[in-house]
């Protein structure tokens, strides 16, 4: 990728995508992002990947079995408790 | 002889009983969110089941320490998370290898050089060079640390406050693991680019 990289930049993005910023640095980020293209590149593809990692991560659902093991689990906490 | 008005104790026995069965349907109304976190912070499917059972039965046993009104998913993570913790000490510690954080880790100028010219804009279609098998292997092969806090913030949608606490370690601490762990997988989905090539 074409633009000069710049370590503040990478952190600042790093806190802004997750939500981390105070509302004056959320202004100072994006009037950054507003005037540098390597960071708009970086801020569109990180944000692109976070999303594309949480499709490829979201596994299957919890098997039925396993809730039916959760349920007895509930039901021995009260046989022990004498409840 | 109780000194007590019978229909008072009986009155709170029945509060309490409510009270338990709330925290109850609603912990397991949280399971299914629970367990997408668990998966990954399992080595395998069959260690995730056997970690919601035990922080189910610690949960189910230990209701009375739940706050009503408080963030209930972060509870179950903490008892979860601390379980994992105990389960991971005993069974392994992974070194951590002296490359992780040397080179060049730009995922990004990675999947341009192999997408080729005129790819750079599209970014989905940049990142459907990464496969889901790779992704999941390169986030299970990150360290138990760095891969906690990168599982509860960017899949459980924790802030740094709530990772924190769910942890129990400082909030300086979960950024450092987070963007460390960050770097680690990018930087290993760009090297498994460069294997197929």
């Amino acid at each position: 990728m074409t633009g000069t990289p710049c370590p503040k930049c990478e952190s600042l993005l790093e806190l802004y995508l997750d939500g981390e910023l105070s509302e004056a640095e959320v202004s100072e980020a994006e009037v950054h992002l507003d005037e540098c293209g390597y960071c708009q590149r970086q801020y569109r593809f990180e944000r692109a990947f976070r999303s594309y990692l949480r499709q490829a991560l979201a596994g299957e659902p919890m098997s039925p079995e396993l809730r039916v093991k959760l349920v007895a689990l509930r039901i021995t906490a009260h046989r022990a408790d004498g409840a | 002889m109780s000194g007590q008005a019978p229909d008072t104790t009986g009155r709170e026995l029945a509060e309490e009983a409510r009270n338990r069965v709330r925290f109850e349907e609603e912990a397991l109304a949280y399971a299914d969110q629970v367990y997408q976190v668990a998966r990954h912070l399992a080595g395998s499917k069959e260690e995730a089941e056997e970690l919601m059972q035990e922080t189910y039965a610690r949960a189910f046993r230990s209701w009375r320490s739940y706050t009503p009104g408080t963030n209930m998913r972060a509870w179950l993570l903490r008892i979860l998370t601390n379980i994992n913790i105990d389960r991971g000490r005993k069974k392994q510690r992974q070194p951590l290898t002296q490359s992780l954080e040397e080179g060049d880790y730009s995922l990004y100028d990675r999947l341009e050089e192999v997408a080729g010219p005129g790819a750079a804009e599209d970014e989905e279609r940049l990142l459907h060079r990464l496969s889901q098998s790779d992704i999941v292997d390169a986030l299970a092969a990150l360290p138990h640390d760095f891969r906690d806090a990168l599982v509860l913030v960017d899949l459980g949608e924790f802030s740094y406050q709530e990772a924190a606490q769910i942890l129990s370690i400082p909030i300086g601490t979960v950024m450092s693991r987070l963007h460390r762990g960050r770097r680690i997988l990018r930087q290993s989905l760009a090297s498994s680019l460069g294997e197929g090539t």
